[in-house]
């Protein structure tokens, strides 16, 4: 259930998040989800695609700072409530979030994204509480 | 007006005769005094005895600044610690500062040689003088306090900073000199055209700027915004502080003080004497300093001595600016900046040397300092609040470092640019020279 997800370090420079998706489409690998955290010096770009080792090592060889992240991806009903209803699970079970990001994917289900420090456990409360869960196998190919 | 004429305008020879006499004493008590000299000048040979004049000085070793780390903190010093009355320290790697020493008589011949420094800037005991260089373990602040106090000027201690309140004592008191740093008398001269003072209560006339390196360019828009006649005063703290020279009014370069410190230009390849008028590394003599006498001290600046009678009637050697250093050592905000300082830092921080650079840069004439650092695994988080708390620890351990703030900047690896051999840590954009 555990999905690798690629950090990257991105300097605040024009064109920059451009070479790196170019980079991406030369070596056919798909981006999932996406989200960057950015400050004023600095982003941080969170992405989930096919083939993450690959897409690290092509990464790492043209010069850009990469980590592989644990993450855990949710399934959710398109319907208000269920991201509460998901993220109170957590907060009950004292599992805090560092981040996530979320998408609906234009039918009837909505996917989020959650870095936690503690990825098993949240990943053991999530199904106890019956919440269906994204597999590594499946999100590399949204 | 000239504070000491016996020892300022002395004939070469006569005050060639004293030189010799004194380094000869001096010879003698690092000999009897400090072990460190004692072994040095054993294992070439040489005994006190064999110092019979000044022309004898070329034949002793020198003393760097790694000597002085070596022996800290008081090890070269050459009396008891009960004769020692004050210390000054400089930032030094890895917190160890290079620590001087003074006695009772060395703090009366520091405030001798400000004494004649102040006076070739016409101050007098009819001036008000505004000390706004940095008053603690720096020597600026109480260097030229007590030459000030000597010369029986109204000395006001306001220390660096605080640029509020120095505007409104040079209004209110009325202040008709200044110490301070270059960078700093330019920013206090662009504060008052900001706050609109009424120009005709600053009574300014001359302003004693020093610790940093400075154009004439500067002291050209430093005379215009504050109304007063610049003057270049030079000095380390390992020598005694500020007042080793001192431009006199014709400001035909600084005045060495050579009856205590004695200057010598070599090559700093070979360590071989040049004479006058050539470029090269400057090196002092202290003769007469007793808490830590100096012999051959090599400072890294590197200048041009000339000796020709000056039009102020002194005979003292005239000494150039400073155009640079035989070492990496940068001077920002007065404060002395070695790239292996932030190094050290860094590697405090991870386990590999990480890639940094530092760009120096003049902004509104305050020097600022950038420290760029390439975010390689070590250091990479994908985590927003990690690299804004690494990148605040690394700007505090340096502030802790050097005293003085540093902003750091975060870059990609592979952005700083790698140089054949040696890499290139420091990019200096202001413009000096």
């Amino acid at each position: 259930m555990i999905i690798k997800q690629l950090s990257v370090f991105l300097e605040n420079r024009a064109g920059r998040l451009t070479e790196l998706t170019g980079i991406l489409a030369e070596n056919d690998i798909n981006i999932s989800a996406f989200s960057i955290a950015d400050t004023t010096d600095f982003g941080i770009l969170r992405v989930i695609t096919g083939k993450p080792e690959l897409a690290e090592k092509v990464l790492k060889e043209q010069g850009f700072a990469v980590k592989i992240t644990d993450v855990i991806g949710m399934i959710m009903p398109n319907k208000p409530g269920s991201l509460h209803h998901a993220l109170q699970i957590l907060t009950d079970n004292g599992i805090s979030i560092e981040y996530m990001y979320a998408f609906a994917s234009g039918d009837d289900r909505a996917s989020a994204v959650i870095r936690t420090d503690t990825p098993q456990k949240a990943i053991e409360v999530l199904q106890l509480h019956k919440m269906e869960l994204l597999k590594a196998g499946d999100v590399y190919q949204i | 007006m000239i504070w000491n004429e016996h020892h300022e305008c002395m004939d070469r020879q006569p005050l060639a005769e004293l030189q010799g006499e004194r380094l000869r004493n001096m010879v003698e008590r690092i000999y009897l005094r400090v072990p460190f000299y004692r072994n040095k000048l054993q294992e070439m040979g040489i005994e006190p005895g064999d110092i019979r004049s000044i022309d004898d000085l070329k034949t002793l070793p020198f003393t760097t600044k790694q000597d002085l780390r070596d022996n800290y903190p008081f090890g070269l010093f050459a009396v008891p610690q009960q004769d020692v009355v004050r210390f000054h320290a400089s930032s030094g790697t890895t917190g160890k500062s290079t620590v001087v020493g003074y006695t009772h008589n060395d703090i009366q011949m520091w405030s001798e040689v400000v004494a004649r420094s102040l006076t070739m800037a016409g101050v007098t005991k009819h001036d008000i003088i505004q000390v706004a260089y940095g008053y603690g373990l720096f020597t600026g602040g109480l260097g030229l306090h007590y030459g000030a106090e000597k010369v029986g000027a109204s000395v006001i201690p306001i220390s660096g900073g605080n640029t509020k309140k120095q505007l409104q004592l040079l209004e209110d008191f009325g202040s008709t000199a200044i110490a301070c740093t270059p960078s700093y008398a330019a920013y206090l001269g662009e504060a008052i055209m900001e706050e609109k003072l009424d120009r005709s209560k600053i009574k300014l006339k001359a302003g004693i700027f020093g610790a940093e390196p400075w154009t004439e360019e500067m002291r050209a828009q430093i005379q215009q915004l504050l109304g007063l006649k610049a003057y270049d005063i030079y000095g380390l703290s390992e020598v005694i502080g500020p007042g080793v020279s001192m431009e006199c009014g014709v400001q035909h370069g600084m005045h060495v003080f050579e009856d205590h410190f004695i200057p010598e230009i070599i090559d700093p390849e070979t360590g071989e004497v040049l004479p006058y008028g050539e470029l090269g590394e400057l090196v002092f003599t202290t003769v007469t300093k007793e808490a830590l006498p100096l012999l051959r001290y090599r400072t890294r600046d590197l200048t041009r001595l000339h000796v020709e009678r000056c039009d102020c009637g002194r005979t003292l050697v005239r000494m150039e600016k400073c155009v640079g250093r035989s070492d990496d050592m940068l001077i920002i905000r007065g404060v002395n900046v070695f790239p292996s300082q932030v190094e050290s830092v860094l590697l405090e921080m991870s386990e590999t040397r990480p890639h940094y650079l530092l760009v120096v840069e003049r902004e509104n004439n305050l020097d600022t300092l950038e420290i760029q650092v390439e975010v390689e695994d070590q250091f990479f988080s994908d985590e927003v609040k990690e690299l804004e708390g690494l990148r605040k620890r690394i700007s505090g351990n340096l502030a802790s470092l050097l005293g003085l703030h540093a902003s750091v900047r975060l870059v990609e690896p592979g952005t700083i640019e790698r140089s054949q051999g040696k890499a290139q840590r420091v990019v200096d954009k202001r413009k000096l020279k």
